[in-house]
């Protein structure tokens, strides 16, 4: 077991050097940079050779590349280029946010998906199953700007009943306690219910799939045989063994917590990952771009790993 | 392989619905983006802009080349009296050339171009370049899946690391730090969204190759002296197109959906190039005032990947049906 988790973070280790190191390459292979969007006819030559001796471009890229790695591992990923400090205090300020949005979001996601497919189920291939698997194809289906911006003209100027844009109004940035907390909760329903529904779908259709399996199984028979209600049978027999799969798709959703719906963060100007790393690929900022890389990549690698190791304690078939 | 039944109505409704609708879409984007007007046709963009779907307008053209949309036209002996929004407007008849009623289907944007053109001609653009990523993705994959599956060894564990740590990053930020760095034409955002895609190929072929590997069809092929290339080509690939064809279905509704989010972010599709995600990101700040500019490319877009899902599940069945027959 300890064995099995050191090569586990030795391997995990290794992936986030060679996603950094293949994003710095890209980076600084890209035609073109910083200097060339502060793009004026007018700036001289030499100016702009300055511009990229203080932004430090006009070293070798090896050099470039070992003194951000070697800053990088002490975690010290740099100066943004777009917010004039350190990539580390953007992120820091930015991922809370995200993991506050895409939680709740995440949440609903999958006891919205959860619900759906159990009363799907309450009477397989029937009309109500019917309706919902195509309502949760639907949703599948819909971009996820589509699904916020609907929300937005319906729930904020239709029916003006939540804020359209930000995480607090401008009476709450100056309160503190409880008002604060509620209009910050005002702000999160509508991006939270736009996750929700974009995700739903997907995680209802693939629960469907695998609690009809785990439905035509024997011990669930067993059970019905027992006197267990059909409800107690599907409920409490066959939805915890088709959760099981699930925790995969909850751990490759990990990462999802740090990097964010970046859509539905543009959308509703939520001040978080996405939109941050949105800012950064516009303004082709180069350090935060790759901060925020790696620390995604970094989420994704323990994603997987803490979804291993829940399938493990949960399935006890399952041996490390 | 098992032939399916012949009998009429053997295919599921779903496969048959999804492929109608996924035809119909190729054949109305295709032709219909010949037929349609000019996407780009701006008539008249103080009378004719913002129009809601269903609406019909006079077009009348003057003498000199200009446009005019009018509600109604009446001619009282040499003068035409056009009522243009909302005020009546009186023009010689020596000065007007031409006279069409025109109908926006689907209504006009801000400049006065037609929706239903540009919902057209972007789909075009959106469909052309979903199938070429995928094409795009599928070539890579498949190879590099067929490599790394049929010479095993070294070669194996390279690729896969490649591909692990490629699926490691965040798609949307990969696309994201790709469409930053390589600044987006259509060329470049087919190869983002393929380079974003094929791992899942990649993976899948994989592992059809391993289970075919095994089989005996390989194993005679191989004793009778056949090439390794003729075995790829002629033994493995056959035998792996049902799986990859039904996982390529769902890619193309979601590099559809992909290349949508991506020209909604502005890193995709440039305008004037209508396509769906662009039109709905010039849409959106006109959300209150103009909902279709934004919900009709949406719904396109859905439209689009529900027909593709409904195959992909409609092939799936098919699938499930032979192992169940066998």
């Amino acid at each position: 077991m300890l064995r099995w988790l050191l090569r586990r973070i030795g391997a995990g280790l290794v992936m986030v050097w060679l996603v950094a190191t293949a994003t710095f390459a890209l980076v600084s292979a890209a035609p073109g940079d910083i200097t060339q969007r502060l793009n004026d006819v007018r700036t001289p030559p030499a100016a702009r050779e300055r511009w990229r001796r203080d932004f430090g471009l006009d070293r070798p890229w090896g050099v470039r590349y070992i003194s951000w790695l070697g800053d990088a591992v002490t975690g010290d990923l740099g100066y943004s280029w777009l917010h004039h400090r350190k990539v580390a205090g953007v992120l820091a300020q930015a991922i809370p946010n995200t993991i506050l949005l895409a939680g709740l979001g995440l949440l609903l996601e999958i006891a919205g998906g959860i619900t759906l497919a159990v009363v799907q189920l309450r009477r397989p291939h029937g009309k109500g199953d019917r309706a919902i698997t195509l309502l949760s194809l639907t949703a599948y289906a819909l971009p996820p700007f589509v699904v916020g911006l609907g929300l937005l003209y319906l729930l904020a100027f239709r029916f003006p009943l939540f804020p359209p844009s930000h995480m607090l109004s401008v009476a709450g940035e100056t309160q503190h306690g409880l008002p604060r907390l509620l209009d910050l909760l005002h702000h999160l329903v509508l991006p939270v219910v736009a996750i929700g529904i974009a995700g739903m779908g997907g995680v209802a259709r693939y629960l469907r799939g695998s609690l009809l399996d785990e439905k035509g199984q024997q011990y669930v028979l067993a059970a019905r045989a027992r006197g267990a209600s059909e409800r107690r049978a599907l409920i409490s027999h066959a939805l915890p063994n088709a959760l099981l799969p699930l925790i995969t798709m909850v751990g490759m959703s990990l990462p999802f917590l740090v990097s964010g719906s970046l859509v539905i963060e543009v959308v509703f100007s939520w001040p978080g990952m996405g939109q941050t790393m949105y800012d950064a690929a516009l303004a082709r900022d180069v350090p935060l771009l790759l901060g925020g890389t790696v620390l995604a990549t970094i989420a994704v690698v323990a994603g997987n790993l803490l979804a291993d190791l829940a399938y493990a304690i949960a399935d006890p078939r399952v041996r490390l | 392989m098992k032939r399916l039944p012949a009998r009429a109505g053997a295919l599921p409704l779903r496969l048959q619905l999804g492929t109608l609708v996924l035809a119909l879409l190729a054949i109305v984007c295709t032709i219909g983006s010949l037929l349609s007007p000019d996407p780009a046709e701006i008539v008249d963009p103080r009378a004719a802009a913002l129009l809601p779907p269903a609406s019909q307008r006079w077009i009348v053209t003057l003498r000199d080349g200009t446009r005019l949309a009018a509600e109604a036209v009446r001619r009282d002996e040499d003068r035409w009296t056009i009522l243009r929004r909302g005020g009546d407007q009186s023009l010689p008849a020596s000065e007007v050339a031409g006279l069409e009623l025109r109908q926006f289907w689907l209504g006009t944007d801000t400049l006065g171009r037609d929706v239903l053109a540009r919902l057209v001609h972007g789909g075009r653009i959106s469909l052309t370049v979903g199938v070429f990523s995928l094409l795009a993705a599928l070539l890579l994959g498949i190879g590099v899946g067929m490599a790394s599956g049929w010479l095993g060894g070294w070669v194996d564990s390279v690729l896969m690391r490649l591909v692990d740590g490629l699926m490691a990053v965040p798609m949307l930020f990969l696309l994201l730090l790709l469409a930053a760095v390589f600044r987006p034409s259509l060329g470049t955002l087919v190869g983002v969204l393929a380079f974003s895609s094929w791992m899942g190929v990649a993976r899948l072929t994989r592992g059809q190759v391993l289970s075919l590997k095994q089989r005996e069809f390989v194993l005679g092929a191989r004793a009778i002296g056949a090439s390794s290339w003729r075995i790829a080509w002629h033994h493995l690939l056959p035998n792996a197109v049902t799986p990859l064809s039904q996982d390529a279905v769902l890619r193309l509704g979601d590099l559809i959906l992909a290349e949508a989010s991506l020209s909604f972010l502005g890193l995709g599709v440039q305008p004037p190039v209508p396509s769906w995600g662009n039109m709905v990101a010039e849409g959106q700040t006109l959300l209150v005032e103009a909902w279709w500019l934004t919900f009709i490319p949406g719904l396109a877009v859905a439209v689009t990947v529900v027909a593709a899902a409904l195959v992909a599940d409609g092939m799936q069945e098919i699938a499930r049906r032979l192992d169940a027959g066998r």
